[in-house]
Parts: structure tokens; sequence; C-alpha cells
């Protein structure tokens, strides 16, 4: 009976449509906006390098930094050809104790 | 003191942008403001079927580009309500009659004159967006609780950005509150989480609005709707007054979601 009512009255078991809809626009702004901002990987591309730096030396011309779009999310990946690694003396950490 | 002039745009097309312009200029005018709302969708010209005065167009605004007519000729005031202009877009031109220059000149011109001018912006990225944003202080963006519609809005928000126009406020258009309390709606609080804007109002979902734009009269001049009211809100807001936003709820939902409640298919 009750389960006659329910599916007269139309449960609401599955999963919101809304929670659908949010999800989806997530991942859509993401790459909406990493795209629309012409500057925005270039820019982070050459920041990451220039930390990157301090550690290894890269190889600049090989780098890359772009979105890939996995099941419900967005990666960042990056291909960051080693060319060496410095040495251990000299990057003491710099932001502790500030 | 110079008016204000706030473009209303969207992105998406047919989320309310002329109906929004309609009532904000209408309701700003009931409050004794001078305002001029200017039609900015050259060749699909609207706004002046919506406010009823589709039938005293002389000039319009390419005329006033062009130097054809002077600015005062081509207003049209209302009857109404004397403190509200009507500046209608050219029907049989397009956008590119006008440029971004001349939108700017005009609404400079204007501003000596009025306390708001309004502008309706036509939907998409193109040129007669770009000449509808040219001269404006500040931006309207409408959106209705959909994905596309707050997909697109998103796009206009960063290129409002990039075009020193900041701090848009947003409208979210046509929300069913029966429809967000199953879920089956984003409510509010989900687009402002997702495009993380200052929200200026939220209207209802609302058949009298077919209805007053069926008879040229804008539903702020209806004293009972509710659609009215949240216009007439959002214009005090825009004066600077603070009115809280209540998001509209459902109307009394009858037996069968009564019934649904009763025998627990339903959270609240
Ligand atoms: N809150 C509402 N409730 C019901 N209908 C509405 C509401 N807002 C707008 N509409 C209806 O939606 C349609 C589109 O509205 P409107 O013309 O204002 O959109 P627009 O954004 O100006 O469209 P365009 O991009 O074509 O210029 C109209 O038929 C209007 O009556
Ligand atoms: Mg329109």
């Amino acid at each position: 009976m009750l389960d006659f009512l329910q599916r007269l009255l139309g449960r609401e078991s599955e999963r919101p449509s809304k929670e659908q809809a949010k999800e989806r626009l997530r991942l859509v702004l993401v790459h909406d906006r990493a795209n629309l901002s012409d500057d925005l990987l270039p820019a982070l591309k050459d920041e990451l390098l220039a930390v990157l730096s301090k550690y290894m030396e890269i190889d600049e011309n090989e780098l890359r930094v772009q979105l890939a779009q996995e099941d419900s999310q967005v990666a960042l990946v990056a291909n960051i050809p080693i060319r060496r690694i410095r040495r251990a003396a000299g990057f003491s950490h710099q932001g502790a104790g500030r | 003191m110079a008016g204000h002039v706030v473009v209303i745009t969207s992105g998406k097309g047919g989320v309310g942008k002329t109906t929004t312009t309609a009532n904000l200029a209408m309701a700003l005018a009931q409050m004794g403001r001078r305002v001029v709302a200017i039609d900015a969708d050259i060749g699909l010209r609207n706004l002046d079927v919506v406010l009823g005065l589709e039938n005293r167009i002389v000039y319009d605004l390419v005329n006033v580009a062009e130097g054809a007519c002077k600015l005062r000729q081509a207003l049209i005031k209302d009857k109404r309500c004397d403190t509200l202009h009507l500046l209608p877009a050219a029907q049989t031109r397009d956008k590119t009659a006008i440029t971004p220059d001349q939108m700017k000149t005009i609404t400079a011109e204007l501003k000596e004159e009025f306390d708001y001018v309004l502008v309706d912006s036509p939907a998409g990225i193109e040129q007669g967006f770009k000449n509808a944003i040219a001269g404006a202080d500040a931006a309207l963006i409408v959106t209705t609780p959909e994905v596309s519609a707050v997909r697109d809005a998103d796009r206009i928000i960063g290129f409002l950005e990039s075009s020193e126009l900041h701090d848009p406020r947003l409208i979210i258009n046509r929300v069913r509150p029966e429809m967000v309390r199953r879920g089956d709606m984003l409510s509010i609080d989900d687009v402002l989480e997702i495009l993380s804007i200052e929200l200026i109002g939220v209207i209802p979902d609302d058949e009298g609005i077919i209805v007053s734009t069926n008879r040229g009269e804008p539903v702020v001049l209806d004293p009972h709707s509710t659609s009215g009211q949240a216009y007439r809100e959002i214009a005090r807001r825009l004066e600077g007054e603070s009115v809280p936003i209540v998001p509209p709820t459902p109307v009394a939902d009858g037996w069968l979601g009564r019934l649904r409640r009763l025998i627990g298919l339903q959270s609240r």
C-alpha cells in the first residue's frame, strides 16, 4: 500500500537534479575560466618555473602545464622535465619561523 | 549631481533583461527619480512594447548617434509617470550602426539630466553588448537558476572585470520556490556560491509578468504583484536603502504536497 502510494506520488529517492547542475557547473567553469583568460596558464607556468628553479634545473621548452578532465574533477597536470637537482645546501625552508 | 548609468546584461538571451529594465525604470520613476531607459538591442527593439510606448516612437538611438535629430527629440515621455523616458532602439538597422564611443557620448549627456540611465543590453558578448556597457558606471547581471544561464553569466562577469566595470550585482530571475524546495532547481545560495558576486534581488517566476507584458504595463504598476514588489525592492537597493532579500517561498502547496509530507515521502 505504501509502495503504491510512493509510486503514485513520485518518490524522491533519486539524487535531486540540482546537485547534478551544481557539479556540472563547477566543472565547466573551471575550464571556462582557465581558457577564457588567455594568460592564466602561461602566467602560472612562469611562476611555477621561478619557484621550481630554486630547487632544480628545468627543461623550460618541454615544460607543460594543462587542465585534464577526469570523471568528476578537473586536475592541473604538469609535466616538468628535470635536467638536474641542485645540491641540498642553500635552501633551508624560508617560510619557517616567520 | 550627475546620475548613474546602469547596464542590464546577461550573456544568455531571454532571461529577462528587458523585463527587468522596464520594471526598474518604472519603479525608480515612481519613486520620483528622473529616469531614462535606453534600448540598446538595435534591430530587435523590445523595450518599447514592454513599456507600452511603441506607438509613440519618432526617432531612435541610431538617429541620435548619426545626428539626424537632437537627443531630446528622440526621448519618449511616459504618460503614466512623467519622470520616465525611453530612448528606443532602431528597428531597421543592426548593432554596427552605433559605436561604443557614440554610446559613451549619449549616456554622458543623458546623465547630466537624469538620475538614472538604464541600458537594456542585447544578449551575447558581441558588438551590441560592447556598445551597451560602453558608458556604464555599474552593471546588473540577470540570470535564471539554470546551468546554461549561470554559465553565461560567469562569462559576462569575467568580461566586465576586464572591461573595468567592477562589482556587478546579480538578479536571479524566474525562481520557482516549489522546484527549489524539492531540489530540482538551483537555490539562491547555490547560484551565489558558484558565481560569488553580490546579489541585488530575486524575482519569482510569475505569470503576471506575461500578462503585464501583453498589456504593456510593467508589473511594478500592480501594487499586489509579488514580482512587482521584488522589482520595487531592487529599485530601493539601487537607491542605497538596505532592504533585506527574502527568497520567494512556495505558495500554499495544496493537498498533494501535504499528503506527501504526511506519509514521509518528502522532507519538510
Ligand atoms: N519572472 C518572470 N516570470 C515569468 N516570465 C518572465 C519572467 N521574466 C521574464 N519573463 C518572460 O520571459 C521572456 C523573456 O524576457 P525578456 O524579453 O525580458 O528577456 P531578455 O533577456 O530581454 O531577452 P533577449 O535576450 O531576447 O533580449 C518574456 O516573454 C518575458 O515575459
Ligand atoms: Mg531583451
